[in-house]
C-alpha cells in the first residue's frame, strides 16, 4: 500500500504507540524512509511528548504536601472514614 | 493499608496517598490552569477519597479512583467559574490536524527544560488544547494511564481516547515544533572557542 503524507500523519500516534497492524506499519516506514517532512513530523512529535511528560514542566507549589496533610489531619478529626459494609 | 484506615488507623491514609500527591494535583491543574485552585481541588479530592474510602472497590486501581474523584472536583470548580463552558467534541467528525512541516528539525534535549521560557511555552501549548483533548492527553502522557483506564476514568470509549490523544499530539506538534525550533537553535559549532 502506498501512502501519501496526509495518510502518514493520521498514523503517527499509532506508529508511536506501536498499535498499527503490520502491513500499515511497513507502509508508513517505507514512506518515512524517503520523506524528510514526515520523518521530521514523527521525530518532533516524539521529542515533544518526551519534553511535555518531564516533571520539570509542572512543578508542585512549595509547601503543597505539608498543607495537604495538615488539612487532611483536620478533616480526619472531624469525620472518621466509614467502615465498608 | 486501605483496610488499616477503615479499621481506624487513620494515620495510614497519609502514607497511602503520598505516591499520588503529584498526579492528583497535576490533573486538577491541567483543568483549572491556576495553582491555588488546583491545590484546593486536590485537597478536596483527597478529603473526599478519605471519607468515601469504604466505597473503593479493589477491581480498579486506587490511583485511577483518586484521579476520577479529582477530575470530578476540578470539573465542578470549572463549571462554577465558567457556567457556559461547553467543550463538546465530535470524535467521529473529520478533524484531521495538519502538523508543522519542518525539514530542519533537530532533537531538543531534556536539559533545555532548565530554561523557564521553554517550560512556559510547553505549559501554554498544553493549556491551549480543548478541554476534552487535554484531559485525555494528561491522563495518557503525564499520568501514564493506559487506553482502557483513561476511557473508564473519563466515561468515553477507547476509540475516542485514541482519536483525542492523536489530535492533541498533532495540535501540540503544530504549535510547539516551530516555537521550540526557534527558541532552541542548534549549535553550529561543536567547540565554541574555535
Amino acid at each position: 500500500m502506498v501512502l501519501n503524507c496526509r495518510h502518514v500523519w493520521d498514523y503517527i500516534s499509532g506508529y508511536l504507540d506501536n498499535t498499527l497492524d503490520e502491513a500499515i506499519r511497513a507502509s508508513v516506514e517505507e514512506h518515512l524512509a524517503h520523506c524528510e517532512i514526515c520523518s521530521a513530523v514523527l521525530d518532533s512529535t516524539r521529542n515533544i511528548l518526551i519534553l511535555t511528560a518531564d516533571d520539570r514542566v509542572f512543578e508542585l507549589p512549595l509547601g503543597y504536601s505539608e498543607r495537604l496533610h495538615a488539612r487532611l489531619t483536620q478533616a480526619m478529626l472531624e469525620v472518621p472514614p466509614q467502615e465498608s459494609s | 493499608m486501605i483496610a488499616e484506615v477503615l479499621a481506624g488507623k487513620t494515620e495510614s491514609f497519609h502514607e497511602l496517598i503520598r505516591p499520588h500527591e503529584r498526579s492528583v494535583y497535576l490533573m486538577a491543574l491541567s483543568l483549572l490552569h491556576n495553582e491555588a485552585e488546583a491545590e484546593d481541588a486536590a485537597q478536596e479530592a483527597f478529603i473526599k477519597a478519605y471519607r468515601n474510602l469504604h466505597r473503593f472497590r479493589s477491581e480498579s486501581r486506587f490511583s485511577t479512583w483518586l484521579i476520577a474523584i479529582c477530575l470530578n472536583e476540578a470539573r465542578a470548580k470549572l463549571r462554577r467559574k465558567q457556567p457556559a463552558l461547553t467543550d463538546s467534541i465530535d470524535d467521529t467528525a473529520d478533524g484531521g490536524v495538519t502538523p508543522a512541516q519542518l525539514t530542519d528539525w533537530r532533537e531538543i534535549p531534556s536539559e533545555t527544560l532548565e530554561r523557564q521560557e521553554i517550560r512556559t511555552l510547553i505549559r501554554r501549548a498544553l493549556n491551549a488544547l480543548p478541554l476534552a483533548y487535554r484531559e485525555v492527553f494528561v491522563l495518557r502522557e503525564l499520568e501514564e494511564r493506559n487506553v482502557q483506564e483513561t476511557a473508564e476514568t473519563l466515561g468515553i470509549t477507547a476509540a475516542s481516547v485514541k482519536m483525542r490523544l492523536h489530535r492533541a499530539r498533532m495540535m501540540l506538534q503544530k504549535q510547539l515544533a516551530p516555537q521550540l525550533a526557534t527558541a532552541t537553535p542548534s549549535r553550529r559549532r561543536r567547540f565554541p572557542w574555535f
